[in-house]
């Protein structure tokens, strides 16, 4: 019989999107498991597509996720108008972006605040704040309404847009409103200041594992719609051919499916974003990464956390910047290009708040998809979450924690990924 | 929270999520400027999206998310059974939702299509009262949540709630949104359920129809209508299959 045990089983992780399932064990300092499962009820979304008109595509794709729906809404949108070689413009081109920007801010503030955040305070959940430090709730709560309130004007709605649709946007957001974001954007440094100073004493496990990152390639810009895909280990494909960069394959014990580039696994999100494409970040938002020690090329997936609100610094300025060039446009700047449905595919990549998102349409001549495919983010990381469990846990187990320690480390390595496991399993 | 002057004992509350995108739920973390009133006005006793409590003694179950498998099935009898009240939340509860466009296909394709030669069990879309007894239904892709407010103060004074009997339109007119088919595009806004303040059409979108009919919906008013425009048939029987909330109307469509 074993002398020194570890046997950790977590059914349906909390503070988290969806459900998945931990189970560790550790026999005479031994690894004998460690596993990530997910056990969501998968939806079939690339089976409901088949045969639908391509004006509901991205109305029903945005219900693959109740959080980062419009960034699903933008890479099927995009897929569609690739299919029709569609270009949509200008001023659709930076209301979308907008749009993006505004939902990235509101899923890293709700994933810093409400999800992780609980974790290094030794809380159940944020709720308890209310009473200790009821200014950190208002802090979290200032800068989510926020960014709601960005996403409500651009898209129409923060969850479930109603505003975006193929070609273009439809319609105009009044420009006394976005005038009026964009000052209270202004203002809200403060709270991504205070943000910083509360997040860099959190102490993050020191744990790396030598990862392949992939993301979006930035050509000029930090990267968020359309163009290349890159990999940290020297993978340079274009869009379209996203899957010799996914590689899906399903595996018995999930319902989500697993994806390896160049190793095992790989991981996308703001960490492989950051490590990516750093150079592109706003100065400020630099600034604010080497404040919380996150050095790129880091390979300690805990350090996804700072990542988020490096970039929720790097948006707010961009957004601000991209408000300015659309109230200066002309009235009657067109907002919609000509859709003229033909026979073809098209394939759409967006860097959403978790990762790179990918949406893939064959259309026939009447505009009516043939054949779907979506490869979400979390289904990019599950692979690498659940290849980084051993490692982590022979690490920690070797100095000795209990296991509850290592229950509550392994739970804060998977939110690190702020997994959204409901979008992993569509 | 005092009602009348007397203090009000705060119900506990649970979120439990099934077949969905978790979108509903996240709204009861939204609307953040009554946020903290209303978090203190109930106990969250287990809400597993935001918290680890894991508590079982509720008053008020939500439930998210249609029933798409059996463990689903024998979870939610389990959470009836310790809930004083269950109600479903968001369409996807109250409907089937989007989910219920894959009872259209064979499930078993559908499951090699997605995964091959390794297929994951699976159900044909149920709504939460098609399973078990519902007290009450707040519809909505995503729900809003200023109703859910509404609604869970008038449970906690066990007032019962009514839905606007009128429909989306109304709430268009309030709101001065041009009408969609006066741009020739589809709306299911005379026939939908109002109470969500009309969003959609405000946006540009057109209602898709979350809410479900309307108490005092005319279909036959509505497929005259659509027949005038020169709508198609195609295009309108998408639309009300969408939310699974109109399978009496796709029955009844005489375009």
């Amino acid at each position: 019989m074993a002398t020194t045990l570890i046997d950790v089983k977590v059914h349906h992780l909390t503070r988290v999107e969806g459900h998945g399932d931990i189970r560790i064990r550790v026999e005479d300092g031994k690894l004998v498991e460690a596993s990530w499962e997910v056990v969501e009820t998968p939806r079939y979304f690339e089976v409901m597509l088949k045969g639908k008109h391509y004006t509901t595509a991205a109305v029903l794709t945005a219900r693959i996720c109740g959080i980062c729906s419009i960034g699903h809404c933008l890479a099927s949108l995009r897929a569609t108008e690739q299919a029709f070689g569609v270009t949509i413009p200008e001023a659709a081109r930076k209301l979308r972006l907008l749009a993006k920007h505004g939902e990235t801010l509101q899923s890293h503030v709700l994933h810093l605040f409400f999800l992780a955040a609980p974790d290094f305070l030794r809380l159940p959940s944020v709720l308890p704040l209310l009473e200790a430090h009821p200014e950190i709730v208002r802090l979290a709560r200032d800068l989510k309404g926020l960014a709601n309130r960005l996403c409500d004007t651009v898209a129409g709605r923060t969850t479930h847009p109603v505003s975006l649709e193929v070609g273009g946007v439809a319609r105009m957001p009044d420009k006394r409103d976005l005038t009026g974001l964009q000052a209270e954007l202004r203002a809200s440094f403060d709270n991504l200041r205070r943000a910083t100073d509360l997040f860099r004493i959190f102490s993050i496990p020191d744990f790396q594992r030598e990862t392949e990152f992939v993301s979006l390639k930035g050509e000029n810009t930090y990267p968020f719609i359309g163009g290349r895909i890159m990999s940290s280990d020297g993978v340079d494909l274009p869009e379209a051919d996203y899957q010799a960069a996914t590689n899906e394959y399903v595996t018995e014990n999930n319902t989500s499916k697993w994806c390896g580039l160049s190793r095992d696994a790989y991981a996308v999100g703001a960490l492989a974003r950051i490590n990516n494409n750093h150079l592109f970040l706003h100065p400020e938002a630099r600034d604010a990464a080497f404040v919380l020690g996150l050095l790129p090329v880091s390979h300690n997936p805990f350090m996804n956390n700072f990542a988020q609100l490096v970039e929720c610094i790097h948006v707010t300025h961009e957004s601000i910047r991209l408000i300015d060039e659309v109230v200066d446009m002309a009235a009657n700047a067109p907002l919609m290009a000509e859709v003229v449905p033909r026979a073809g595919e098209g394939v759409g990549a967006v860097e959403v708040p978790r990762g790179i998102l990918f949406h893939h349409y064959v259309y026939d001549e009447r505009g009516r998809i043939l054949k779907a495919n979506c490869v979400i983010p979390t289904t990019q990381n599950n692979a690498n979450i659940h290849l980084d469990m051993g490692p982590l846990v022979e690490r920690f187990a070797a100095e000795g924690m209990s296991d509850s320690q290592i229950e509550l480390l392994c739970s804060m390595l998977v939110r690190a990924y702020d997994p959204c496991i409901s979008c992993s399993v569509h | 929270m005092k009602h009348l002057s007397i203090q009000l004992k705060r119900p506990g509350i649970a979120v439990f999520d099934f077949t969905s995108c978790e979108g509903c739920e996240l709204q009861l973390a939204n609307k953040e400027d009554t946020l903290v009133d209303f978090l203190s006005a109930v106990e969250v006793v287990a809400f597993r999206e935001v918290s680890s409590e894991k508590g079982e003694d509720y008053d008020i179950a939500f439930i998210e998310g249609a029933i798409s498998r059996q463990d689903e099935v024998e979870r939610l009898r389990g959470i009836r059974e310790r809930a004083k009240v269950l109600v479903s939340l968001g369409t996807c509860a109250c409907f089937g939702g989007v989910n219920r466009l894959k009872n259209a296909f064979d499930l078993e394709a559908a499951n090699r299509e997605v995964y091959g030669d390794k297929p994951k069990e699976t159900l044909p879309v149920r709504s939460v009262s098609e399973v078990v007894a519902v007290d009450l239904e707040i519809p909505g892709c995503p729900v809003n949540k200023e109703e859910v407010e509404r609604i869970v103060q008038h449970l906690m004074v066990d007032v019962p709630y009514s839905f606007p009997l009128y429909p989306v339109c109304v709430e268009c007119r309030q709101r001065f949104t041009i009408c969609l088919f006066e741009k020739g595009r589809l709306c299911l806004g005379p026939i939908t359920r109002a109470g969500c303040n009309a969003p959609c059409p405000a946006g540009g979108l057109g209602c898709w129809g979350c809410r479900g009919p309307a108490a005092v919906a005319n279909y036959e008013e509505f497929f005259a209508l659509v027949r005038e425009r020169g709508l198609m048939r195609e295009e309108l029987i998408e639309r009300l299959s969408f939310f699974g909330a109109f399978e009496d109307a796709v029955s009844c469509c005489p375009l």
